[in-house]
């Protein structure tokens, strides 16, 4: 038997009457769904939190201009620019989301969590907690795996592609993921971890997917650091008890029913929000492909 | 959607960006397609349609199909520079878009490939996250993930080959998840693809390419697509 990830209500009763803590129950859902060793658990997040590292480190040392010209090495600016508008850590932190982003856009290798839009934000968020607060690998990775859970309960119930359910779904569950594994990794309790969750989709809620020429860098790229720094004020709030008053359950499924009722022109048509201005449009007219037969409609090709 | 997600779906994959469905996906239909060919072709003619048919320089959908062409793996960093490697692996190319093609998939990729004297054409689509199907083998209707062991046959369209084929497989306990069989015209050639759990023996294999009444069989095993 093994907890199948229906709702935060469920993960914390079946971990409260098995004795579990959270991301033991992750990794025997692995276990007992996917058939996986817990060895290679181990050895699959640690893999993905090097990838995680190695495109932050990436990001902020090669160059990372992308095709369309439109992401054009932003991270290094932000990583040395002289003035720190809060504290060199928060600098650190926007500028290393933004760089793992930024590899994304530059078809540099980077792991999709949840997907691969949202791939800067808990690289960003981990890489500095891990810094800052001196933490193991092996606690990232525990962070890691109550992120998936995290994941998972928020596919089941809303879900997590742009495509149907608008940005929320993307850097809103990749800000959920990081904010609960970050007050796991500072030893929260799974109410705080919960609510840590509670109030980030809070803030995240409406977002849509609105890719400039339908490419995956406006405003994706910009979204991530803000995510990132969504997740952190979002920890801050929980470690310190204070209520999202909405339990978490309650605030995926509103994330659920504005997905649903959201018009599909902002849902990666790139037919609404930034991708329909005047300088989204002329942007795409310059990167889309031109040359293009057009058939009549219903026509079979050849 | 069928079945759960594993962590390493929220966590992962580790892939070459920008986005799964224009990068993994087309890198997954275009090994798919080396395998029904039997190794790397000499020269592919790429048809991008609609959707695919404007993006895909955008997307470098441009590099991750040559990119699977010279069978680099979806997180293989060298996808970025697949263009320029194309030349150093013998490999000649053209790109064509097609937009507006209603009867086709959204996201969908026509390769026709050539090595030597062997030729084949695929329809693959990318379906998003990654996955794909592979629609159309040669003119037949096809319809495999390339995701489980899957066999390809084309044979003579005689009464009581999909049974006889099947039994084969049966007697090695192999599982078939999905079978399907399209034919050109009646008692024409037909084409078998079948999805398994589990891989074949060598010797059957060898065996149903001995029959007469077998035109043709591929074999892609269960690979990390
Ligand atoms: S705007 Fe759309 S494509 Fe960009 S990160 Fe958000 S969901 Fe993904």
């Amino acid at each position: 038997m093994s907890y199948l990830f229906e709702s935060f209500k469920g993960w914390k009763k079946y971990c409260e009457e098995n004795g579990a803590n959270l991301y033991d129950s992750v990794i025997e859902y692995e276990i007992v769904q996917k058939g996986k060793s817990e060895k290679d658990i181990w050895e699959g997040l640690q893999k993905a939190y090097t990838v995680m590292k190695d495109a932050v480190e990436t990001g902020l040392r090669e160059d990372m201009t992308s095709r369309s010209g439109m992401i054009n090495n932003g991270a290094k600016k932000v990583y040395n620019h002289p003035v720190s508008v809060l504290s060199p850590e928060f600098q650190r932190l926007i500028s290393r989301a933004l760089a793992a982003k930024e590899v994304n856009s530059c078809m540099g290798r980077v792991v999709a969590a949840p997907t691969a839009g949202a791939s800067g934000i808990l690289p960003g968020t981990l890489y500095t907690l891990q810094e800052i607060h001196h933490l193991s690998d092996r606690k990232i990775l525990e962070g890691l795996l109550v992120g998936a859970g995290i994941a998972l309960i928020i596919e089941e119930k809303a879900s997590l592609a742009g495509a149907v359910g608008g940005c929320q779904a993307e850097t809103g569950s990749a800000a959920a993921m990081a904010a609960g594994a970050m007050v796991y990794c500072l030893d929260g309790t799974i109410e705080q971890v919960f609510n840590a969750v509670a109030i980030t989709i809070q803030c995240m809620l409406g977002l849509i997917c609105d890719p400039v020429a339908g490419l995956v860098e406006i405003p994706c790229v910009v979204r991530n650091a803000s995510a990132a720094a969504i997740a952190n004020s979002s920890a801050q709030i929980a470690l310190a008890d204070v209520s999202a008053v909405i339990p978490v359950d309650e605030c995926i499924e509103a994330m659920g029913e504005i997905g649903s009722s959201m018009e599909s022109k902002y849902k990666e048509t790139a037919m609404g929000g930034l991708a329909m201005t005047l300088t989204g449009q002329t942007i795409a007219k310059r990167v889309l492909i031109r040359d293009i037969e057009i058939l009549p409609d219903e026509t079979l090709p050849e | 959607m069928g079945g759960k997600s594993s962590v390493f779906d929220m966590i992962g994959p580790i892939m070459i960006g920008p986005s799964s469905s224009h990068t993994a996906g087309v890198v997954r239909i275009a090994r798919s397609a080396i395998r029904v060919l039997g190794g790397r072709p000499d020269h592919a003619e790429i048809t991008f349609y609609n959707s695919f048919a404007r993006t895909y320089e955008g997307h470098s959908s441009d590099r991750a199909i040559i990119g699977g062409l010279l069978d680099f793996k979806t997180d293989d960093p060298r996808i970025k520079q697949a263009l320029d490697l194309a030349k150093e692996f013998g490999l000649t190319y053209n790109f064509k878009s097609i937009g507006n093609a209603s009867v086709y998939h959204p996201n969908t990729i026509k390769l026709s490939l050539t090595k030597g004297e062997q030729k084949v054409e695929i329809i693959g689509e990318s379906l998003g996250g990654g996955l794909i199907n592979i629609a159309e083998l040669d003119g037949f209707s096809a319809n495999f993930s390339a995701q489980s062991h899957t066999l390809i046959i084309k044979a003579k369209d005689e009464s009581g080959a999909i049974a006889f084929i099947s039994s084969v497989i049966a007697q090695e306990k192999t599982n078939i998840a999905t079978m399907s069989v399209s034919r050109k015209g009646k008692h024409d050639v037909a084409c078998h693809v079948i999805e398994m759990d589990s891989g074949l023996n060598p010797i059957t294999i060898t065996y149903l390419k001995s029959l007469p009444w077998i035109k043709e069989l591929i074999y892609i095993p269960e690979i990390d697509l």
